[in-house]
Formats: C-alpha cells, structure tokens, sequence
C-alpha cells in the first residue's frame, strides 16, 4: 500500500537535511511502529506523507496505492486516504468540533464524488463514535481542540480518524498527554479500526502503547534514517535498553 | 428556507469577476434631469406628490448643503464626486408607485426572483413556517416597488410602506420624527439625502405590539450615474418590538455608483429595536474599478427608558464604504448594541464603527466588531463612546477582532473615550491575527480545500456576530463571506 524509497527531505526554509534516505514499506493490513529519539525526523516523515509544504522532498519517492503520493496536494491526500493524527492538534477557535467534522467529512465525500451526509446520518454516526471514545456532546460542541486538554486532543484525533476511515492511519505520538483509562479507551479505538484494507504507522516513545496496538514490525528511525527494524519483540528490547546501540550504527 | 437556498444557488451560477449580482435589468426607466439644483429638489418633490412642507424641508436642506464642505477625516481615499454629473431621480417607467405585486412589471419581479428577494407573497407562505415570513418593501433604484404582507401588518396596527407613501398618508408621523434622530445638518452626506431622498421604507409599531413578522426592505441600483439616497424611518411605540432587515446589491458597473442613506430609529419606553443589514454591493473589479460608494448615517435613538436598540452588520461590498451606525442612549436605563462583520478584499475600503453616547443614568452599550481583510483592501473601526456628565453607571464593552489573510492589506482600530461621568466603566479590547499556516494545513489534511479551509476559519472568527442574525440572514451571511474571500488565497 505505501513504499517509500530513499527519500531525503530538508526544511525549505533553511535547507537543513532531516530525512537521509528512508526506505519503509507497509502492506494493507499491518500496524508499523516507528520509534526513535527526539529529533530523529519522526514527526518530518509523518508531515512528508501528508504533504506539509514547510519540507522540501530532495530524493526518493512515495508510492500509495500505486500512486506518487508527492504529486498530490494535502486535502487530495486526505481524500485518497492518508490521514495523520498530529502530535500537537491545532486549534480552530469559534469552529464547533461537530461542526469541524462534518465539513470535513463533506468535503472528503464531495472529492469522491459521493453525496453529501444528511443531518440525521451525521448525527448518527458521530454518536455512535464518540460514545466509544468517551467524547462527550458538551466536547462536541466546543470550538476544536480550543482548551482541550491533551488527551482530549488526542481523543478527538481519534474520533476524526473512525469517522473519516482512511486507508492509511498515522498516529504521531497518540499516546502522549492520555491517562491509563484513556490509553485503553483510545487504543480500543484504533485496534477496532485495524482491518485487512488498512495500514497503521504508529509513531511513538513508549512500549504501553504497543501493549495495546500490538505492531506487526517496529523500526528505529535515527537521524533521518532506518537504522534498525524487527519484530514486536524489538520494541521491548528498546525499552530495556534504550537507543545506545542503534544510534551508534547510525 | 428556499428563497435562502435560491439565493445560494444564484450566487454560486453566476460568476462575474468576483461579483455575483453583476447584471442589469434592462427595464425602461425615467431619469430626472442632471445636477444637483433647486430645480432638480422641486422636480423630484413633485415628481412624488410631495406636500408642501416636505418640498420646503428639502430646499432648506439643499441651501445648507451647498455651504458644506465633503469631511476627509476618514481612512477612504477617492476622486472627488462631481455632484453635478449624477441624477438623482430614476424610476422604472411601469411604477409609478407601491403596487399590489400582481400590477409590478414581471421584468422586476424576474430580477428580484434573480437575486432570491421573496416578494412573491403565496410561495413565501407556501415553503415556510408562519412565523418566519418577511415582509418585502424592495427599492429599485428611486423608488418602492411593491411592499408585501401590508394587510396583515395593518391588521396587527403596524404600518409598513415606502417612505413616500407614509409622507402622504401620516404626515403627522412623519413631521414629528423624521430629522429627529439625524438632524439636517448633522453631517455632510446626510444633509445631502435630506434635500434629495428618493424613497425607503417606514415603519411603525403602535404601543405594546410585537410585530408579527420580520420587515425587511431590499435595494437595487439598476441604472448608470444614479445616486442613491434612501430614508428609512422606524418608530417603536412604548413597549414594542419589531426586527427588521435590509440587503443590498448593485450591478456590476465602471463607473462607481453613490449611495448615501440616512436610517433613523426611535424607541420609546421599552421598546425593541433589532436592525440587521447585510450588504454585499459591487465592491469594484479586481483591479479597483468600479464599485459603490457607500456613505451612509444610521442612528438609533433610545428615546425611552428601558429601551434597547441593536445594530447587526456583514459588510461585503462597495468600493468604499463610510458607515457609523450608532445609538443615543437617552433613556434611563437604554442599551444600545453594535454587531458588525465587515470583510474587505480587492481594493475595498472600509471606514465603519459605531458610536454609542450615554445620556441616561444606568446606560449600557457592548460593540463586538469583526473585521476580515484580504487582498489589497483597507479595513478601519472607528469607534466613539462617550458619557454625558449626567450619565451616571454608563457601561460599554468593546471587543475588536481584525483577521488578515495575505501579506498586501491592512486593518486598523481607532477607538474614542470620552468620559464626563467618574461612575462610568468603559472596557476595551482589541486583537489582530492571521489565519496561520498550521491552521490551514490541519483543515487540508482532513480534505478541506483551501476555499473551505479559509471559509471554516473564518465563519469561526464571526461567529459571535453571526449568533445575532435572524436565522434565514445567518446563513445567507456566512455563504456571502465565503463568496467575497474567493481567491484570497493561494
Ligand atoms: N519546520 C521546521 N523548522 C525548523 N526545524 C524543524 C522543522 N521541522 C522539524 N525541524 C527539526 O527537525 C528535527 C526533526 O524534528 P521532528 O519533529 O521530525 O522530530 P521527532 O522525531 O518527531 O521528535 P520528537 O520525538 O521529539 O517528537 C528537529 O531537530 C527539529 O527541530
Ligand atoms: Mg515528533
């Protein structure tokens, strides 16, 4: 579904190299964990895929659904699938959530050529989801992401990504800012969306997440590379011993 | 409501330059002569009928204007107007005056229908609930076309018809307040529209009567070289209410049109006033030609005690635009309110705010002004509040939000205190911000288009204002924002 190939990317405002030549490959249906110090390019990789034009792509190339992804723009690449639930959420004061939601949902429909949502079929479906995720109405109902705390940041992140059922989920520190309730609530939320057609990069620090989303391969991006990739079990291992031996390789 | 729906569609089907009302309506129509003269005050005086006193109130207007001087003070600039190239009276040929709709000629019915104006009595009362009908007073260039609805306003005792009617048929009414609220003289433009007003609504809510329905008056400019310079004069009898709306379009046009209106409100004791405006006039082409001049003296006075009137704007159009609703709270206890969105794109400019002067002991006041500029355009809001030595417990609160989008345009704040009372308590607040990049990328990741994005962003930055709209207007607002940012990005 997604390969990247050797792909360098640098800030275009100051030329800095971030990205030294990843290569991933992700088939539909895998959860791909991506781990790695600060400052790697974890968060620069997830921007590139979803087409933020503070980076400049130097070499490589991105393929999604037999496509060169880096040819479409940002709201083309939502529509064709891709979907990035942020590390740090925006805010959009005065911007009910539901009201953010169903626009964006229209406009997707709309690229597709798919009819609009009525209000009662909107209704439903946000109801439906949100009562998952423990979203409540009153939250709804406030300008986006405007004094969320963090988890409800990344709750509402979440519940943008099952209403808008992308092909390729990218969660960029998810974890971070949740409570252990609220990392369950939140990981059920993405195992539940976990499904053959559907491939998952999920970047993040830490292992309890993993608990939950339980990866089929976890990587070690250092300095803007690939250094180290493996099995679920790599994850544990990194958590015994930190980065030490991958960032030396790299 | 379909008229809303028809209107979105039309706004959306007809695309000319950024403008989207930019036709004519090839209609015959009459035209006084040129110039501004004693001559042309008398013609067109007889030309509606006009007693007497109503021809002398114009003349001693005129000799008044011709010893004034244009203000400059504020951040417009434009060419000089010749007053003596414009007309100041034109007609469509077929009118002669308000007419039961079945009598308008079917052209004028046809560009009201083009521009989603409901003036068709049976199909408003078939698509909408009872209590959301409007009733229509449409202007055409000089003149009232049709007024809607008048029989069952009448029954209810509200009277409702062109201003030219009302001077003829309550004259008592009109002698007592017209020129009450804005006097003659008050300033430059106004004294101009008090020598040569053409026509604008009435209205009258008798006491302790909540009108039934929303009034609502629409204007036109259809033909070249006309100014404009409607009079709107509406009273609330003691512990009355009515809402009442007005829109605004022009066609498309080189030359630029005038338009000074002057709108004067009274509210007695207890009563309510809520005046909303939308006006999307041609604002010029891209490159700054064209458009109307939009110079307009609307005030309300809070007459009464316990009275309440309240101003709610979206300006999207004219080249120019010079606009100060206000409110004199003369009434103990009186609360005056000022909503205002004004967008400014292209080489608009807009100068506008308000003035909220407490006289009253226990006055209250809040403005919130939202201004949106992009492309090369000016946004200005100037605000005056003041309190009178007597007006003891004054209160205002201000709030000034300025968005820009693009690097090239401009937004200012001028606010005015003035205090003469230690009891009063004035608060301000004032903010200016862009629409930022991860904002714009965050709406595009989840698939809106940069229009959309932009549009969503910046229905959130009014949505204070728009909260105060009728329902029907609201949306009709937002969508209008939306159309006049077209092309401001990317
Ligand atoms: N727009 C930008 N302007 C300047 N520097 C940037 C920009 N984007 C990324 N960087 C820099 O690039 C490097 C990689 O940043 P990135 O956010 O991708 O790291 P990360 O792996 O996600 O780190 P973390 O684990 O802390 O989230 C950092 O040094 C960061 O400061
Ligand atoms: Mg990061």
């Amino acid at each position: 579904m997604l390969e990247i190939k050797n792909l360098h990317a640098r800030i275009a405002e100051d030329g800095t190299e971030i990205l030294r030549g990843v290569d991933l490959k992700v088939n539909a249906g895998e959860v791909h964990a991506i781990m790695g110090p600060n400052g790697s390019g974890k968060s620069t990789l997830s921007y590139i895929l979803a087409g933020k034009s503070d980076y400049e792509v130097t070499e490589g190339e991105i393929i999604f659904h037999g496509e060169n992804l880096l040819e479409l723009e940002p709201d083309e690449r939502a529509a064709a699938g891709v979907f990035l639930a942020f590390q740090y959420p925006i805010e959009i004061p005065g911007v009910a959530t539901m009201e953010f939601l169903k626009t964006a949902m229209n406009a997707q429909r709309k690229a597709k050529g798919q009819a609009q949502l009525s209000i009662p079929d909107f209704m439903k479906l946000v109801k439906e989801k949100s009562k998952d995720l423990n979203v409540s109405m009153d939250m709804l109902k406030r300008p986006l992401n405007v004094g969320f705390s963090g988890g409800e940041k990344k709750r509402a992140e979440i519940l943008q990504m099952s209403l808008l059922e992308p092909s390729l989920c990218v969660l960029d520190e998810t974890d971070s800012g949740l409570d252990i309730d609220a990392l369950r609530i939140v990981s059920e939320g993405v195992n539940k969306l976990r499904s053959p057609e559907r491939a998952m990069v999920v970047i993040t620090h830490y292992q309890r997440l993993l608990d939950h989303i339980i990866p089929d391969v976890v990587h070690v991006l250092s300095k803007g590379r690939i250094v180290k990739t493996g099995g679920k079990e790599l994850a544990l291992e990194l958590e015994k011993n930190g980065y030490a031996d991958y960032i030396e390789a790299a | 409501m379909p008229a809303v729906q028809e209107t979105i569609d039309q706004v959306k089907a007809i695309d000319v330059d950024q403008y989207k009302y930019g036709f004519v309506t090839d209609i015959e129509s009459e035209r006084g002569a040129k110039g501004l003269s004693e001559e042309t005050v008398r013609f067109l005086s007889a030309k509606k009928g006009e007693p007497e006193w109503m021809t002398e109130w114009r003349l001693d207007a005129l000799r008044r204007f011709n010893t004034m001087e244009e203000p400059d003070w504020a951040r417009v600039s434009y060419p000089k107007i010749d007053f003596d190239e414009l007309y100041y009276w034109a007609s469509p040929k077929s009118v002669e005056g308000p007419k039961s709709l079945d009598e308008v000629d079917p052209e004028l019915l046809a560009t009201y229908e083009k521009l989603g104006i409901p003036l068709r009595e049976q199909e408003i009362l078939a698509g909408v609930e009872p209590k959301n009908r409007i009733a229509v007073d449409a202007v055409f260039d000089s003149v009232s076309v049709v007024t809607t609805f008048k029989k069952e306003l009448a029954a209810a005792g509200v009277i409702f018809c062109s201003i030219s009617e009302a001077i003829k048929e309550h004259p008592e009414l009109v002698k007592k307040y017209l020129g009450s609220v804005v006097p003659v003289t008050d300033n430059y433009y106004a004294t101009l529209n008090s020598a040569v007003f053409s026509d604008g609504s009435f209205v009258y809510i008798p006491e302790g009567v909540r009108c039934p329905m929303e009034l609502s008056t629409y204007f036109r400019i259809n033909e070249q070289n006309t100014g404009q310079f409607e009079r709107t004069l509406i009273i609330a009898e003691k512990g009355s209410y009515v809402s009442y709306l007005e829109g605004c379009t022009a066609p498309q046009r080189d030359e630029n049109q005038l338009h000074a209106a002057v709108v004067e409100l009274v509210a007695l004791d207890d009563a309510e006033i809520k005046y909303s405006t939308v006006q999307n006039w041609f604002p010029g082409d891209s490159e700054g030609k064209g458009g109307i001049y939009n110079f307009v003296t609307k005030r309300g006075d809070c007459r009464g005690k316990n009275s309440k009137i309240s101003w709610t704007q979206v300006e999207t159009g004219s080249a120019i635009t010079w606009k100060y609703p206000s409110c004199i709270l003369r009434g103990d206890n009186s609360v005056g309110e000022f909503y205002s969105i004004a967008v400014s794109n292209g080489y608009q400019q807009i100068d506008s705010g308000t003035k909220m002067i407490h006289l009253g002991k226990n006055t209250s006041s809040r403005i919130i002004s939202k201004g949106i500029s992009a492309g090369k355009s000016s946004n200005t809001y100037r605000g005056l509040v003041s309190a009178h030595r007597k007006a003891s417990n004054a209160r205002n609160f201000t709030q000034c939000d300025s968005l820009l989008i693009g690097q090239d345009c401009g937004a200012h704040t001028v606010p005015y205190i003035e205090s003469k009372n230690a009891s009063a308590v004035f608060e301000h607040e004032a903010t200016t911000s862009k629409i930022s990049d991860d904002q714009m990328f965050y709406c595009l990741q989840r698939g809106l288009d940069e229009e959309g994005a932009v549009a969503l962003i910046v229905n959130g930055f009014v949505k204070d204002v728009i909260q105060q709209l009728p329902m029907e207007f609201a949306v009709e607002a937002q969508k209008l924002i939306s159309i006049s940012l077209e092309g401001s990005v990317g």
